[in-house]
């Protein structure tokens, strides 16, 4: 099998409720994709299930043998208080590969290698919670890429971060899609993130397209996405989403972003 | 100065201190996962759960380890099994289970009177009574929970910190909870006897708390926590013989005593550390009401 995960008609619930209906997804190596929707859409938990910590009720997922996967979470679902510092946290990813509770040699150039890669070593000794949201953000990318993925999931990298931090995730991604690897992230953010991605998928319980953004994100697959009209611009080739606007005196009066 | 070392010329007491100290070690240890995990209340609950098996072998005449130690080991899986559901909310499952152990604990003594382990010491704690054999049983309890930590630190600490990408990245954290539960239950066992299981809980919270805010390092706070736990059960010993309290409160008091003078001195820096263990203030509500 070449393609690194393959969803055929898989269907998830929490309890009784259908958070995810046949879907069809296929990811493959170096693919480089967005899943966007509105909150409670099945994001998250379709990333879930790529992760393999969400078993389908029904479909199947087939993943390549020995596939590895790297996750890198919510930044609100991180416990801040948690007392690891940098390198701490980093090393979680060779928890399955050594039994002593120390750092080996060959671990701690890991660890370094890493975290230089990503222009943070010289924040190992630090606490999680001392750094900014970028360099946040570049702790579980590191601790993601320590266990050497071929496929990245990345649970809204731009949540709660400000545009110059939006704009280093997307190059820090840009570049690890370059050097390989395949990522899948999630996120809300159409204009900021999404329509800079080579490939989206839109997804409300099920996938309603799926393309470049150029074919996706257009004002029938969005309608049918968000429930609501939405109207597309464009600027500089690329579309913008514009939301809930009412011209008033020939000016749009209200913008703003589907689905923040 | 004599007198501070005439109580060392009595052996029950030379007992009672080692195993106050090492009990304290313990639960300091122990109670970091406790509380990261906020599972304060789990021990709290456990260590009344731990009290029905207790009165259920004391009066069937069943050996106290064995009897009450198996209802423990019980208690612990079922409400691991429960947390780990969700089917409905842990807080309300525990309480039913733990409070519903404890009530009867005390209906039977109630009922056919209090024999064998005195009541008062299972419930607040006592030094009476140690003998060499608990010496024995806290020593190796304490080794083999610093044992299991130390081989399964990496695991426990991931599964502690991020259950669900421990779980992806090939952590079985089913069986660390699991693991951790046992070790809790058995901790809570052993140290029974010396805190009694009103207190056993601010023993777990109350070290780990203020290794918390000292360091924000994980493997610093266990070995901070462990410290702090035996120093707060040597010195809550000796008090207790000195002023003629009971061990548990004694010890218990010298803990929130050291909690009080590391904040003084680390003021919010410490406090912001600390400020994600919000399961501190739940377990002084707790230990209020047995």
């Amino acid at each position: 099998m070449n393609d690194l995960v393959r969803l055929e008609r898989v269907t998830c619930a929490y309890g009784r409720v259908p958070v995810l209906v046949n879907i069809d997804l296929t990811i493959t190596p170096r693919q480089f994709s967005g899943i966007v929707g509105p909150s409670g859409s099945g994001k998250s938990t379709l990333l879930r299930v790529l992760l393999g910590t969400m078993e389908p009720l029904a479909g199947s997922v087939n993943r390549r043998q020995g596939l590895r996967v790297g996750y890198v979470p919510q930044v609100e679902s991180i416990n801040w208080s948690f007392p690891v510092t940098v390198s701490e946290c980093v090393l979680m990813a060779r928890t399955s590969g050594r039994i002593l509770p120390w750092r080996s040699k060959a671990e701690r150039a890991e660890v370094g290698a890493v975290l230089g890669r990503l222009g943070i070593e010289h924040l190992a000794g630090r606490h999680i919670r001392d750094l900014s949201g970028g360099q946040q953000q570049r702790v579980f990318i590191a601790r993601a890429l320590l266990g050497q993925p071929e496929l990245l999931l990345f649970d809204e990298p731009t949540s709660g971060v400000d545009v110059r931090t939006r704009h280093q995730v997307l190059h820090l991604l840009d570049d690890l899609h370059r050097d390989g690897l395949a990522i899948v992230l999630t996120t809300h953010d159409l204009n900021g993130m999404a329509a800079h991605l080579p490939h989206l998928v839109c997804l409300n319980t099920e996938v309603l397209g799926q393309g470049a953004p150029r074919d996706v994100l257009v004002a029938d697959v969005l309608e049918r996405t968000y429930g609501a009209k939405l109207e597309i611009l464009e600027h500089a080739g690329m579309p913008i989403v514009l939301d809930d606007y009412v011209p008033t005196d020939g000016n749009i009066a209200r913008i703003r972003k589907a689905g923040a | 100065m004599g007198e501070l070392l005439r109580p060392f010329e009595f052996e029950f007491f030379r007992d009672g201190l080692i195993v106050a100290t090492f009990a304290g070690a313990l639960c300091g240890l122990v109670g970091v996962y406790v509380v990261l995990k906020g599972m304060s209340y789990i021990g709290h609950g456990l260590s009344h759960a731990i009290f029905g098996g207790f009165a259920a072998s004391a009066l069937l005449g069943v050996n106290f380890v064995l009897g009450a130690g198996a209802w423990g080991l019980a208690s612990a899986l079922m409400i691991n099994g429960v947390t780990r559901r969700r089917l409905i909310g842990a807080d309300a499952a525990i309480g039913v289970i733990t409070t519903a152990s404890f009530a009867l604990g005390l209906a039977l003594f109630a009922l056919f009177g209090r024999r064998g382990q005195s009541f008062d010491a299972a419930l607040f704690g006592s030094i009476l009574g140690v003998g060499t054999e608990d010496v024995v049983a806290i020593v190796a309890v304490t080794a083999l929970v610093a044992l299991v930590v130390f081989f399964g630190y990496r695991q426990l600490l991931f599964t502690t910190f991020d259950p669900e990408v421990a779980e992806a990245s090939g952590v079985r954290t089913a069986r660390v909870d699991a693991v951790l539960m046992l070790l809790l239950a058995v901790s809570i066992l052993a140290t029974m006897q010396v805190l009694g299981v009103t207190l056993i809980a601010a023993t777990l919270v109350i070290p780990a708390t203020i290794a918390r805010m000292l360091t924000s390092s994980f493997s610093r706070m266990l070995l901070l926590a462990t410290g702090i736990g035996a120093v707060t059960g040597f010195v809550g010993m000796n008090l207790s013989y000195h002023l003629d309290v009971q061990s548990g409160p004694t010890i218990v008091l010298v803990g929130a005593t050291l909690f009080a003078l590391v904040f003084t001195v680390t003021g919010t820096h410490g406090l912001r550390r600390a400020s994600g263990l919000h399961d501190l203030a739940a377990t002084a509500r707790h230990v209020t009401t047995p």
